[in-house]
């Protein structure tokens, strides 16, 4: 169930070498962890140095070199850690060191796990500083020094966000732009997903969907602040499917959502109205009041779980859309980059912002994506460590 | 009222309708008519005749029943529809489109279907211009739960937050100018339908009641369970939620009904509240009114409604209610199927004989209803003569509050008038059947009367916001619209009568011993006489000093007095007082009660006495040809006096004139109301307090003298 019993390479991981690990590394002792505890999920950028000279390998210690073996030759961790490999970002130079960045996310509630095994495995003896934001970082910043004697270091989720995105946008995707756009939102056939240049991003509202939704403004490199936030978010989609359609996993969520049909839950405009509401200039396709057709008894019978876990994406997803339109209105931006796991995998979702920001703007305002949607946290703790020196 | 002729008739449907009509009112009023005395003997002449006679007004009503007394309703239009030219009904909302069928049906009519937002926009302007106290604020954790609003002279603009199955943010800039700002699909259906799925609750009413019974915090991910605590450098306190059902990511826990309903509503409630003040800010308005049946007096989304907008403004922006809001659709439709009536270019008035108040659960008896027991709720609005204003010497209208005890806010206070009116009340309605001794059946209405106003009073003890503020003001109007319904227009009128004519007998002996006295003490005399010839100790001699110097100033240009009562007071009182402001070079504008009210002197009773004294005394008589002394009429039949409620004549009378200074006298004027008015020009505000209560209140002994004179600050 939990990391610790299913790591791979346990009986390798019981050294206690009190040595630093290799001077080469301009002062960052290795290994580089970026750590982003959220609500749901934790997520964990780890660097794999591939520069490693031989001298250097020889230097290495063992609970070390396990740890990067163990990372790096998994996709699964345990019952619930996985590695995005497609996310991994190759050859990329940090602080003058080679290397390939990994991207590793798990349950929260693993966490207590996590540091079991962190413990177990004397990661404190490696003498690294683990750098963490969200949340979690204060909730578990006790846990981290009673059960694995590691003092974390908590960076600021706004700062770590931002930074993260500016970076991973900066050194792009493998070759390929990190940062997309849907053109022709509005238009099923002609809508497809192209590459956008956030060259120079400010001003930028940028969206962040976890379990919950914060939402900041950012003017410039050092400024930027949080704007306003929702509690309907990612948490909030998956908590309602759970408890109407009896499903428990997200991605068990986003499936059947892709199967449902929302309108049969839903009340649409054309519902009340016979079609469009002209005094208002309301299209008949509209969302009157989600959720309003399971006021009626016949109709609550009538519907399945997939119209209900559709019906649930469309509301929180058409929310987040109207607030983030209402923000950047308000602070006067007209790019919003949607960014935060509740998108991972979730077309769905991102089209219909992109669709929505576009279709009540009159297409002033541009929806923005980007392909490592929920790790820019933690990447921000990564470069926090490297910064800290 | 004696007979109801239907004239306009509008259906509105949630799962209730919304009866809106319009009727012409036959009732009862007290006329007095000056008698020719040329050649008789006018000692022993009344002095005046009094006859009543029928009058009619127009009256709109406004009945909320069950859709299943649909065809009850129906049944009691059609009966009423006799005298009517009416040949189209105007319907709006869903039921305009499920009940089409039946009404025409029934009726012989066209059904007529008017926008929905326009009708409800149209009828919140409405109430807003005219019910007083028909806004309020919601406060959770006070002995007042509805803390009701000033109405400020200007309603715009503001926004409208309707909350039905979706929600739809609506500004209002002018009566005409309106738009939709923005809306939200998360409404009242996501609450119930979503409700409906998670609990298996179906009554939007038992959801709520599961609300309000859980707790949140087990279905909801709070900040304190991402973080462990608060987000200090945020701001953020631990039990804000982070994410609405961010517990409930589990199939393997149960939930309780009442804890997912909570969670619900909190989430719905939150989301409008934030949108709500998104639009607010991006359109820069801080007024924003809340309704739809989500809301619909319901304490507890109103207290959701209210914490999220405090929440998301920052404490900059006050969630509003509305009285009655659940009429303004019905009120704006009809209003559009009266516009040949012009019902905006009169003001209205609440009638609070007929209307049942907020909340109210009360089965009140009425002529469709008696057979059946439906809870229903309505409201009446009198039309009044002509357009009431603001005072223009108010020196802040929108903050200008009349009364001067807060019942609502004050329960010991609450508590010993309400105890008063109940032990006044047998006396009330002895007065009232004596009043008509010929009437045969002056008994039987005196009993309904004593009925009616006391379920009133009771209903006022469990809910003393029923009306909006509870004061003393409203409790006498209320028992004033009470005789009026049973047809007691006037008890007062012989004893009106009397006292005037004695009072006339005496006013030259008053005038001639008054003319004997040096400067000084007229002056005193004439305040004196002001407060009504009571006994009392002249023990306020220090605030009438300030006074005195003034008279030795220059003459004021123009004095507004809002006389009081009938008999000795304007006769002996008022008069000697005019006389001497005339005779000073200040003209006189003295205003009188257009209907009657307890013993107070009406207007065309003060006419009758005016013509009498200017056949008498030559200065009043000179200053009536040269309209130096001019008579008007306040608007009001209340024995108290609302200054942001008056007649349009005199409001423009006061601005020709160019008034500088307000006189305003009596207990019901310048004590249970204007003690705490403040005013751009001079005032004087007196009054003796008969009551030891009050008097104990504001500091003072019964029967001792409240002699206010108030210079604006400059």
């Amino acid at each position: 169930m939990s990391w610790a019993q299913h790591g791979q390479s346990e009986t390798r991981w019981g050294l206690v070498q009190h040595r630093r690990s290799g001077d080469s590394t301009e002062g960052h002792v290795f290994p580089w962890f970026g750590l982003d505890i959220g609500g749901t999920l934790v997520k964990l950028v780890y660097f794999e140095p591939k520069d490693i000279t031989a001298e250097e390998e020889e230097e290495e210690v063992e609970n070390l070199k396990s740890i990067r073996k163990y990372l790096t030759s998994n996709v699964a961790y345990g019952s619930t850690g996985i590695r995005d490999v497609h996310l991994e970002l190759k050859d990329l130079t940090l602080c003058g060191r080679k290397g390939n960045l990994h991207f590793i996310r798990f349950p929260t509630h693993d966490m207590p796990a996590f540091i079991q095994m962190g413990s177990e495995k004397h990661f404190s003896s490696l003498h690294t500083t683990l750098c963490a934001t969200g949340g979690g970082a204060y909730k578990f910043e006790q846990d981290f020094l009673t059960m694995g004697d590691l003092e974390l270091c908590k960076l600021d989720e706004l700062d770590c966000l931002v930074k993260g995105v500016l970076y991973i946008d900066s050194v792009g995707f493998n070759g390929h732009s990190e940062c997309y756009y849907f053109e022709n939102p509005t238009d099923p056939e002609r809508c497809q997903k192209l590459p956008f240049n956030l060259e120079n991003p400010y001003p930028l509202l940028l969206v962040n969907i976890g379990s919950g939704v914060s939402i900041l403004a950012a003017y410039s490199k050092d400024n930027y602040k949080r704007v306003t936030g929702t509690s309907l978010g990612g948490g909030t989609f998956f908590g309602l499917c759970c408890l109407l359609t009896g499903c428990s996993t997200f991605e068990e969520a986003l499936e059947m959502a892709s199967h449902g049909d929302s309108t049969k839950v839903d009340k649409l405009v054309r519902d009340i109205y016979g079609g469009d509401y002209e005094r208002f200039g309301l299209p008949g396709w509209a969302v009157a009041s989600s959720f309003g057709n399971m006021m009626s008894k016949e109709k609550r019978e009538s519907v399945s779980k997939e119209d209900l876990a559709r019906a649930t994406l469309i509301t929180i997803t058409n929310n987040i859309g109207s607030i983030a339109r209402m923000c950047a209105l308000n602070e006067n931006i007209n790019r919003v980059v949607f960014v935060g796991n509740f998108l991972r995998i979730n077309t769905i979702s991102m089209r219909l912002l992109a669709y929505a920001l576009d279709y009540w703007s009159k297409g002033q305002l541009k929806a923005l994506f980007l392909e490592h949607e929920g790790y820019f946290g933690a990447v921000g703790a990564l470069l926090g460590l490297l910064d800290s020196a | 009222p004696t007979a109801v002729c239907l004239r306009n008739i509008i259906t509105l449907s949630g799962s209730l309708t919304k009866l809106a009509y319009y009727s012409t009112v036959q009732h009862k009023v007290a006329r007095v008519r000056s008698f020719d005395h040329s050649g008789k003997d006018i000692d022993n002449e009344p002095l005046y005749e009094i006859s009543v006679q029928e009058e009619i007004t127009a009256r709109l009503h406004f009945i909320k029943f069950e859709n299943t007394y649909i065809e009850t309703c129906l049944d009691f239009i059609k009966d009423h529809l006799v005298n009517t030219e009416t040949k189209v009904i105007k319907a709006t909302g869903g039921g305009a489109y499920k009940f089409k069928d039946l009404i025409e049906k029934k009726l012989g009519l066209k059904v007529d279907k008017e926008d929905v937002m326009t009708c409800l926009i149209k009828g919140c302007n409405f109430v807003l211009r005219n019910i007083p106290h028909e806004v309020f604020a919601y406060q959770k954790d006070s002995d007042t739960e509805f803390r009701f609003q000033t109405n400020h002279p200007n309603i715009f603009p503001y926004l409208l937050v309707n909350i039905g199955s979706g929600v739809s943010i609506v500004k209002v800039e002018s009566e005409d100018k309106f738009e939709w700002i923005g809306g939200s699909s998360i409404g009242g259906g996501t609450f119930w339908g979503l409700g409906a799925l998670l609990t298996k609750t179906k009554k939007f009413d038992e959801l709520l009641q599961l609300a309000s019974k859980g707790q949140h915090t087990n279905v909801d991910m709070l900040v304190k369970d991402v973080y462990g605590g608060a987000y200090q450098t945020l701001g953020l306190s631990g039990n804000l939620i982070a994410s609405s059902f961010g517990k409930s990511t589990t199939a393997d826990k149960e939930f309780s009904k009442e804890d997912m309903a909570k969670s619900l509503l909190h989430m719905i409630s939150n989301d409008i509240g934030q949108l709500a003040c998104l639009h607010a800010k991006l359109h820069n308005l801080d007024k924003i009114y809340f309704g739809g049946f989500f809301i619909r007096g319901h304490p507890v989304t109103m207290r959701t409604i209210t914490y999220s907008i405090n929440f998301f403004s920052k404490g900059e922006v006050q969630a509003l209610f509305l009285r009655h809001e659940g009429y303004l659709g019905a009120i704006g439709a009809f209003l559009k199927g009266a516009e040949q009536d012009n019902p905006n270019q009169y003001s209205w008035g609440e009638n609070y004989a007929g209307s049942s108040g907020l909340m109210s659960t009360s089965p009140d008896v009425y002529p469709m209803q008696r057979t059946r027991s439906g809870t229903f709720d309505m409201l009446e609005m009198d039309r009044l003569e002509r357009p009431l204003v603001n005072l223009p010497l108010l020196k802040d209208p929108s903050t200008y509050i009349p009364d001067t005890v807060d019942l609502t806010d004050d329960a010991m206070a609450r508590k010993y008038w309400l105890t008063c009116f109940e032990e006044a009340l047998d006396g009330v309605a002895k007065r009232a059947a004596a009043s008509q001794p010929d009437s045969v059946d002056a008994q039987e209405r005196a009993e309904k009367f004593r009925q009616k106003y006391w379920n009133k009073l009771q209903t006022l003890r469990q809910q003393p916001f029923a009306y909006g503020t509870l004061t003393v003001r409203s409790l006498l109007d209320t028992r004033e619209h009470c005789l009026n319904e049973f047809n007691f227009p006037d008890p007062y009128s012989k004893v009106k009568q009397k006292e005037n004519g004695i009072a006339l007998k005496c006013f030259q002996s008053v005038i001639e011993s008054l003319d004997s006295l040096g400067w000084e003490e007229r002056q005193f005399a004439l305040v004196k006489g002001l407060l009504a010839g009571n006994v009392f100790d002249w023990g306020a001699k220090a605030v009438s000093d300030q006074w005195l110097e003034r008279l030795k100033g220059p003459p004021h240009k123009c004095a507004l007095i809002f006389a009081d009562n009938s008999g000795i007071d304007i006769i002996l009182g008022v008069f000697p007082f005019v006389r001497e402001l005339l005779s000073r070079g200040t003209e006189v504008i003295l205003a009188c009660n257009s209907g009657p009210a307890l013993n107070d002197v009406t207007y065309s009773e003060s006419l009758i006495v005016t013509e009498r004294i200017a056949a008498m005394d030559p200065v009043i008589h000179s200053a009536l040809r040269d309209e130096k002394l001019l008579l008007v009429q306040t608007g009001s039949s209340s024995p108290c006096l609302d200054l942001s409620r008056l007649d349009q004549g005199l409001a423009v009378l006061v601005r020709e004139r160019q008034t500088d200074l307000v006189v305003i006298e009596g207990m019901g004027r310048a004590i249970h109301t204007n003690y705490y008015a403040v005013l751009r020009c001079e005032s004087l505000k007196l009054a003796v307090i008969k009551n030891s209560w009050l008097a104990d209140r504001l500091g003072g002994k019964i029967f001792s003298v409240i002699f206010k004179y108030e210079v604006p600050c400059k």
